[in-house]
């Protein structure tokens, strides 16, 4: 299949079954709001050595958010409930309680829910006040500034991680191009984020190593410079350069919408070739099929 | 679906009506609910002997015509709605959990009593003791939401545990006596002696109020959370300014005879 002059390949993405939560973050401006939004979904980028992947879902505007200030909605990912529930406590009492003027809110309207300001309020030392309107309990943690309101309980729900599309192209600056216009049009996909430096990957990962003590080592088949040693390269002759765009949503839907949009956009901006990660389908519960995609 | 009650005839004395609640009324044609046992006076009377009776019980119940001699209504309700198109008497929604009152006129005194979720909305006035404790009871409103768009009397929130009571205008005094936690808020002018032995709980006003020597000054600042509750409030249809969303508060803290958790938050003038 092509799309101008791009190829696409006939191959599936392999994502996996996680579990996401939604924090809306506000503050008394917007720079303040995704400062505490960038703070919170750093080095969050892979489940492997993160504990958790996060992004940024979208710039609120004052009539987007609970207290009608600017805000922004970040989106964290992992593997199950638990794992979610301590990345939350550690992350929103780290970089977003610290961070002056902010306030933290479920973002999910879902069944299940982690606690979090319940735990965070300890922080408070008995000057903790628990406030609860129109059933939603929430924690007024005193601080130096005033006070960080959170609230009392996060909603999590199953959600898709590992998306992805692989883009090659004829050099560094041309793929970089190519993946700059895909992570654009991907980006404001509403309920999926691309955990990565600026939405993209270049040290895309396969799930084994000849090293025994390596959960997960370079994807081989997609490194330019392997072309002629390893034995199953997926990098044709005329590809210097592949980057790679990782998708969690909060379905499968969004990351569908997410990456149809992503290969689009790169094919527009010249890609050569476009692919995606798979691992034969072993391991993950979605195959995602790039044809099947973009079909009309 | 909805059971409609129309007074024909005004009680010369105060009608103890607690069977005007969606809770007595589920399942009742409106013959039935005609028949049901109300007390007027010291003498047991029907409902039927006051009230016209229509329609027939779907979770809804209207009321219509000056009820201010009719107490009790609302009593134990635990869903649906009850609108009345008229006035009120004492304790109304009395021990309720769960549903709305929507009352068009005044309320009398005691709107609340003994109440632990729902929300009562009086678009005119409200007597004193709004959502207070009974005498001899050991707390207020336990739960839910009363929303007064007018002026209350003394008292309001008398040993409240949780929930919010809001005032679109102003009130008397000892708001928020003997709190114990939950949220006050008054958009006009309070009386005197606020919050005197709260424990705990918040009490808001948007205007000056004198306090007593019990309370501390803390600082000045912007409560996020009281955005939410104005906000809150604003969506219910309370009046509630941008000055007061956006400005800045002057927390006391108190009262000190007691365990001095409690606070006062009084909306600073803006600067001319």
């Amino acid at each position: 299949m092509r799309i101008h002059e791009t190829e696409v390949a006939d191959t599936f993405a392999e994502a996996f079954a996680m579990r996401a939560a939604r924090l809306v973050i506000t503050a008394d401006t917007a720079e303040w709001a995704a400062a505490a939004a960038q703070s919170v979904t750093g080095f969050a980028t892979s489940i492997i050595g993160c504990k958790c992947e996060a992004g940024i879902e979208a710039d609120l505007t004052p009539d987007q958010t609970p207290d009608a200030r600017p805000g922004v909605s970040v989106l964290i990912f992992a593997m199950n409930e638990e794992g979610l529930g301590k990345r939350l406590v550690e992350r929103v009492g780290q970089c977003i309680m610290t961070c002056p003027s902010t306030a933290c809110y479920d973002g999910l309207a879902a069944e299940s829910k982690v606690p979090v300001g319940s735990q965070l309020r300890f922080f408070g030392d008995k000057y903790q006040i628990s406030k609860v309107l129109d059933g939603r309990r929430l924690w007024r943690i005193p601080v130096m500034d005033g006070e960080f309101l959170v609230d009392d309980r996060f909603g999590v729900q199953p959600a898709v991680g590992g998306g992805n599309i692989l883009i090659l192209g004829r050099d560094g600056r041309a793929t970089l191009r190519a993946a700059g216009a895909a992570v654009a049009a991907m980006r404001g996909t509403p309920g999926a984020i691309l955990p990565f430096p600026g939405g993209v990957v270049r040290s895309g990962s396969k799930p084994s190593a000849r090293y025994k003590f390596l959960h997960a080592s370079t994807n081989d088949a997609f490194c330019p410079t392997l072309r002629a040693v390893a034995p199953e390269t997926q990098v044709g002759v005329d590809a210097g350069c592949v980057l790679e765009i990782v998708i969690d949503g909060l379905d499968l839907a969004a990351v569908e919408t997410a990456m149809r949009r992503g290969i689009h956009a790169a094919a527009g901006a010249g890609a050569l070739s476009i692919s995606a990660g798979n691992y034969g389908g072993g391991l993950g519960q979605y195959q995602i099929r790039l044809h099947s995609l973009l079909a009309p | 679906m909805s059971l409609d009650f129309t007074l024909h005839t005004v009680p010369s004395v105060p009608l103890e009506a607690d069977v005007l609640s969606t809770a007595r009324l589920a399942g009742c044609t409106a013959k039935e609910a005609a028949k049901l046992v109300v007390v007027h006076g010291n003498q047991s009377a029907e409902v039927g002997e006051f009230f016209r009776v229509s329609g027939a019980a779907g979770g809804e119940i209207s009321l219509t015509g000056d009820l201010s001699r009719v107490k009790l209504i609302g009593a134990g309700m635990t869903q649906g709605s009850i609108v009345v198109h008229g006035s009120v008497g004492m304790n109304l929604g009395a021990g309720m959990t769960g549903g709305e009152i929507v009352v068009e006129g005044n309320a009398g005194d005691w709107v609340g009593p003994e109440m632990s979720g729902g929300r009562i909305i009086i678009k005119g006035d409200a007597g004193h003791l709004v959502g207070s404790a009974s005498r001899g009871s050991p707390a207020g409103l336990q739960g839910g939401e009363i929303v007064v768009f007018g002026n209350a009397g003394n008292e309001v929130g008398g040993g409240m545990r949780r929930g919010l009571i809001a005032i679109g205008g102003s009130t008397g005094d000892f708001t928020g006596v003997n709190m114990l936690a939950g949220t006050v808020v008054v958009l006009g002018q309070m009386g005197a002696r606020t919050g005197a032995g709260m424990k705990r709980g918040s009490i808001v006003s948007m205007h000056p109020a004198e306090m007593l020597p019990t309370f501390t000054y803390a600082c000045s600042y912007r409560p996020v959370y009281l955005r939410l509750y104005l906000l809150h409030l604003r969506r219910l249809g309370l009046p509630v300014s941008d000055q007061a969303l956006d400005g800045s508060y002057q927390r006391w803290c108190g009262d000190a005879v007691e365990l001095n958790r409690g606070e006062v938050l009084l909306l600073e003038p803006t600067q001319p």
